[in-house]
């Protein structure tokens, strides 16, 4: 089996992101980047699948970004990945949700696959919509939010179960699809001392728009940002205080109902 | 009174650049990063308990082994990842940050342990136990202090008596780290009574050998979630297979392996003086008195400079020692300064950052305590401050002496 | 293409969502600004039946599917009875509800129809004769003000909870039943069943009044103090992510960063103190009150109202004295 995981290279979540001096973008100095947290449990999902089939299955990490895009790369190689596909051209500067699947789909459809797992979304800029417009593009189902995935004893269907308002959903579909994971689906495994130490032999083959048989940024010209704009300040608390607790709750039914009016 | 025209650098280290290099390499910051994800939740998740009730997580020491942490010097030929010392001494930071007594396993193990039977031991001990141990199967520990022989180690009175293939060992070691969970127990013990040191011998010795038993369990005022404990052995037979080196080597072997253990323990406490760091900023940042936080005060501010300061000092001394011994370089002075060094500053930032706290550093409601407590024996194993300065001033005056003979 | 708007109606168990009722709203800005129509897209069970709720207010025309190959959800085939609409209409604008399955179809749609699609937005507007939008990012550290350009059609997912509800208008719109045009067996991916969650309350995606508790609850037993409130107020039930790593609430009403992103009118938070990832979950929400026992709270630097006091002693006594008032 071909297990293809797509991997991107995103800010902490922990980190403070601020708006740099030019109003163009975020200031990354003094910023750790991290794997997009979500692709972890695509990265060990296809592990999981590559560890239940055995055979000769192997997991390729595609990841579309700098060049310091490598050290996430090799940490899904530590992780367990076999190889990996890096994308790299410096003519991508926060590429478009249809720009980002039109060059992945070049890159995977010329060497094939059978699943793909990715994130749910990237937490940069939370579009969640490359794994649905690469779906299209190569002609395969998509399931969006998994938080479980059966596979068939034939491994050519899958059971995903996703997360709804108010309940579960259970989708069947046939495979190759994409498949994109959320939270719960799987505990991502740590990368091993051995891991790593395996994973510096491992293949990590670099690709630019031109290798892939592009001679200008695909998907381009969609939309512009007019604006980077922080979060507004809030206001002050109104903190209610009495000698009685019941006082003071009273007083706070009373504030919600004839003042903010929301009771 | 010579004249000193040209002055010459008198420390020979500084001709290797590379050591300085505090950059850390893709290898390194990977292995620190498993390290901290593995500390911050699986070892986080227990810490609180395991160092209230005393108890040695078995369960994290397998998982760490698992994650390849118990091989991490040794070479894959025997089941080891055959990585740097400064990779040790990252992952030794990373789980003093959150636990310091996991820590301790981890140190002894792979410095010790690990060590002593890969350099000194003969190909049929490295093949019988180096697999067990970098799997984690075995917990490889040292067994060296004795109620007379604590710094003074060539005191040791412990005696092993050749009969026949065996040796017959009498005696008992103290305050032996994880010595009730131990697979492997390094021993040095008197051979020949007639020489003070060079009648010492290392051995390696299976918990289930025939009189071998763990005597009395030390409660302490900290690292409490590592046991530490007597070992007794009552006409203990070991097969004289088992003998590390050559008879007589026990000395060597025992001054040899000081550095890796004073680098790991350096590790050790920079990880506690982090952690003061951390939770005195915090909580600084939170509390407040008279109107603003506590960490706006200038009182504050300046114990902040100072434990920021003395940890990027004692960082830097232990990356170079980890680095020169990485390099194949003597590292004696370097792995001492680094121990010296950072066992006070991170007393001294425990202090600190118990004061910042005010009255609630001094409940368990805080991680603080456990710090402050945990703290105070770094000053004292692994080579007392006393030696460490004996052994620098040592160093440091032979130096001289080379540089401006008398 | 044209001004006109084409809303995506979403219907779950044979009933109209609330956010259907936000997108028209937000449908008819777009539409001051054009001088287009507002039409929508209703699929599945019981859509016919549901098509008068959006007929009411001010919609043109109701397209209703439902048939074999519409009855269970599939992300290829109801993205493809919404793109062959959208390139038959030649809709400008689409408009989809920001909830599990508008953000898989309206995505999956938007590649069909080659446009551009604006995830997860919390406003709208028309101006400069442009629709301009605003979406969270960074985990809704940021937001961004985008707007569209090439002229292809430009979807939009749209929050629930944001917009206000449209206003009923009088002369309702047209209802017109068509086919599918799709072939069930060619469907690949389909849903098979769906396991609902305990409660009967609404999501907390979609809910007015969230009560939520943090781990000063102490125990899952105790969140029923927070039920009977929510019950009381026809609320739904949140919690933070350290009662839900503690165990003591499931994960699909965590609020915060890794959870849930809500936006209710009220949000009471119950012994929670306030972290940063909780606050990206529920910031936006237009009236928080905070309980918690700790003056020092973070979450009262957040909080519209604020009581310093035990959450077991005070969320009762708040209890008993809705209940008097409703």
């Amino acid at each position: 089996m071909k297990i293809i995981v797509l991997l991107k290279r995103v800010p902490d979540t922990e980190a403070k992101i601020l708006i740099n001096q030019e109003g163009t973008g975020i200031r990354e100095d003094g910023v750790k980047f991290v794997i997009n947290p979500y692709d972890e449990y695509a990265i060990e999902e296809g592990l999981l699948m590559k560890e239940k089939i055995g055979g000769d299955s192997k997991v390729t990490v595609v990841c579309m970004g700098p060049e310091e895009a490598t050290e996430v790369i090799r940490t899904a190689l530590a992780m367990g990945a076999d190889d990996a596909v890096h994308i790299a051209d410096g003519a991508l500067s926060y590429p478009g949700p249809f720009t980002t699947a039109a060059i992945m789909a070049k890159a995977i459809r010329d060497d094939g696959f059978d699943v793909i797992f990715c994130g749910k979304q990237a937490i940069d800029d939370d579009m969640a919509q490359v794994h649905c417009i690469l779906a299209e593009m190569l002609d395969v189902p998509q399931v969006s939010v998994a938080t479980t995935f059966e596979l068939s004893d034939d491994a050519k269907k899958a059971v995903v179960g996703r997360r709804i308002e108010g309940g579960d959903e259970k989708i069947e579909t046939s495979l190759p699809a994409v498949i994109s994971c959320d939270k719960g689906l799987n505990e991502p495994r740590y990368a091993s001392l051995p891991g790593i130490m395996k994973a510096k032999k491992k293949e990590i083959r670099k690709k630019s728009l031109a290798d892939l048989g592009f001679s200008e940024v695909p998907g381009g010209g969609r939309s512009r940002i007019l604006k980077w704009l922080p979060l507004s300040k809030g206001g002050e608390c109104r903190m209610i205080e009495a000698e009685e607790t019941s006082d003071a709750v009273r007083e706070l039914v009373r504030l919600l109902r004839e003042e903010a009016k929301v009771i | 009174m010579r004249s000193i025209s040209v002055l010459k650098p008198v420390s020979g280290s500084f001709t290797q650049g590379k050591e300085m290099c505090i950059q850390l390499s893709e290898e390194e910051r990977m292995v620190q990063k498993t390290a901290r994800d593995f500390a911050r939740k699986d070892i986080a998740a227990v810490v609180k308990e395991s160092n209230r009730d005393g108890v040695f997580r078995e369960d994290i020491y397998r998982k760490l082994a698992g994650l390849g942490f118990m091989g991490m010097t040794m070479p894959e030929e025997y089941g080891g990842v055959g990585f740097s010392n400064l990779c040790l001494a990252l992952a030794l930071e990373e789980i003093s940050r959150i636990c310091p007594s996991t820590a301790i396993a981890v140190s002894v193990h792979n410095s010790l342990a690990n060590y002593i039977i890969y350099r000194w031991g003969s190909d049929e001990l490295k093949n019988k136990y180096l697999p067990r141990m970098t799997s984690g199967e075995a917990i490889g520990v040292y067994a060296l202090t004795e109620p007379n022989a604590g710094s003074d180690v060539a005191a040791i009175s412990m005696s092993a008596v050749r009969d026949g293939d065996d040796y017959v060992l009498n005696g008992s070691k103290i305050f032996i780290s994880t010595g009730d969970r131990a697979g492997v127990i390094i021993v040095i013990a008197k051979t020949n009574p007639a020489g003070r040191s060079r009648g010492l011998s290392a051995f390696v010795v299976e918990p289930d050998f025939p009189g071998f038993s763990v005597g009395k369990v030390e409660h302490k005022m900290g690292m409490k979630a590592s046991t530490t404990v007597e070992l007794v052995f009552e006409d203990c037979r070991v097969p004289a297979s088992n003998v590390i080196g050559e008879e007589g080597q026990g000395i060597q072997i025992a001054l040899g392996s000081l550095d890796g253990g004073r680098i790991g323990i350096a590790a050790q406490a920079l990880g506690i003086a982090q952690t003061a760091l951390d939770e005195a900023v915090f909580f600084g940042r939170e509390r407040q008195q008279f109107g603003k936080r506590i960490v706006d005060f200038q009182a504050t501010r300046w114990k902040i400079a100072d434990m920021g300061t003395n940890i990027e000092a004692a960082r830097l001394l232990v990356y170079r020692a980890a680095r020169l011994r990485d390099a194949g370089e003597p590292c004696s002075k370097q792995a001492s300064m680094a121990k010296l060094f950072a066992s006070r500053i991170a007393n001294e930032a425990v202090y600190d950052a118990l004061q910042i706290h005010g009255g609630v550093g001094y409940t368990e409601e805080f991680k603080i305590e456990r710090f402050f407590r945990d703290a105070r024996v770094l000053e004292i194993y692994e080579g007392t401050s006393e030696i460490q300065r004996i052994v620098i001033s040592k160093k440091i005056l032979e130096e001289y002496e080379q540089m401006y003979p008398v | 293409m044209s001004g006109d708007i084409l809303v995506f109606g979403e219907i779950r168990n044979g009933e109209l969502k609330k956010v259907a009722k936000e997108l028209v709203h937000g449908a008819m800005t777009i539409a001051d600004g054009t001088g287009g129509s507002v039409d929508a897209l209703i699929i599945g069970t019981g859509a016919e039946a549901e098509a008068a709720k959006l007929a009411g207010l001010g919609v043109r025309k109701v397209a209703v599917v439902d048939d074999e190959a519409t009855a269970n959800y599939s992300p290829e085939g109801y993205a493809t009875v919404l793109a062959d609409l959208v390139k038959e209409g030649d809709y400008g604008y689409v408009l989809l509800g920001a909830t599990s399955m508008g953000r898989d179809l309206g995505a999956r749609a938007v590649a069909k129809v080659d446009g551009v699609m604006f995830s997860d937005c919390v406003e709208l507007g028309f101006d400069g004769g442009t629709v301009k939008v605003k979406r969270p990012v960074y985990s809704g550290k940021l937001y961004l003000e985008i707007a569209p350009t090439g002229g292809r059609p430009v979807f939009m997912t749209i929050r629930p909870n944001n917009l206000p509800p449209a206003a009923e208008k009088d002369g309702g719109g047209e209802v017109a039943r068509r086919a599918s045009g799709i072939d069930l067996a060619a469907i690949k991916a389909i849903a098979t069943e769906i396991v609902p969650l305990a409660g009967g309350r609404p999501d907390v995606t979609e809910a007015d009044i969230i009560i939520s508790g943090g781990r000063a609850m102490k125990d899952a037993s105790n969140f029923k103090l927070l039920e009977e409130l929510a019950d009381l107020l026809g609320g739904a039930v949140g919690a933070s992510r350290a009662a839900v790593d503690a165990g003591y609430a499931v994960q699909p009403i965590q609020v915060g960063q890794t959870g849930k992103v809500v936006n209710p009118k009220l949000y009471i938070a119950c012994g929670i103190s306030g972290a940063i990832q909780h606050l990206a979950g529920m910031r936006t929400s237009k009236v928080i009150v905070a309980i918690n026992k700790d003056s020092n709270a973070p979450i009262f630097e957040k909080a519209h109202y604020g009581i310093v006091g035990d959450l077991f002693e005070v969320v009762p006594i708040l209890t008993e004295e809705i209940r008097k008032i409703l």
